[in-house]
């Protein structure tokens, strides 16, 4: 079946404590395991601070799912986001070709040596 | 008062490249908000094609880009003394 590449990050309200975080996020993505998308990778970017309030909250727990899915499975997934009142908000994005070897690499670790130049930042 | 005529120097005037093409940059992250504050002013207005030295379809997917980061409050929509 015809499988497109995503990546979703969601903001989880900090008001939780590790094990309801965990928790979400595991719902989220047995969820994607459930419904037949194969998780690429799992990213917890922790408690970040976020450039400007949301529902009143100056930091935020982001997570990144990257996955391949089914077109039709993303609506359903949506629908839990916006259900889960933990979720405060979530981006999703398919990726295209330069998408995929982008996030391949980023995986890799490539950007993370602080001595980066501009031009492997964002190749 | 500048006169008409009078060449207003702008700094020496260099001819802007795209960094995208010279690079070979293909994909912009939009998770990666240091690389965006470089198209972003104080403010944290998006800033023009003249500015940047983009060309027309990377200054697009930059555009783009920066939405999403103000969407995930990576980046912020208006601000001051952002830099």
């Amino acid at each position: 079946m015809f499988q497109r590449n995503y990546e979703t990050v969601f903001i989880l309200t900090p008001v939780l404590s590790d094990v309801q975080m965990k928790d979400t996020v595991d719902k989220f993505v047995n969820l994607l395991k459930e419904q037949g998308a194969d998780l690429i990778n799992v990213e917890n970017w922790g408690l970040k601070k976020m450039a400007y309030p949301i529902e009143k909250k100056t930091t935020g727990f982001y997570v990144l799912v990257e996955f391949k899915a089914d077109p039709t499975l993303i609506s359903k997934f949506e629908v839990e986001l916006r259900r889960d009142e933990k979720v405060m908000r979530f981006l999703t994005t398919v990726l295209d070709k330069h998408g995929i070897a982008y996030a391949e690499r980023r995986r890799k670790g490539e950007f993370n040596k602080k001595s980066e130049t501009k031009e492997e930042a964002a190749k | 008062m500048t006169l008409i005529n009078e060449p207003i120097n702008r700094g020496e005037i260099r001819k802007k490249y795209c960094r995208f093409k010279r690079h070979g940059i293909k994909y912009i992250d939009y998770k990666d908000p240091n690389f965006l504050l470089k198209f972003v002013n104080e403010q944290g207005k998006i800033l023009p094609r003249r500015l940047t030295g983009n060309s027309a379809k990377y200054q697009r997917k930059v555009a783009q880009a920066i939405k999403k980061a103000r969407h995930l409050a990576l980046l912020p929509f208006v601000t001051d003394g952002l830099k």
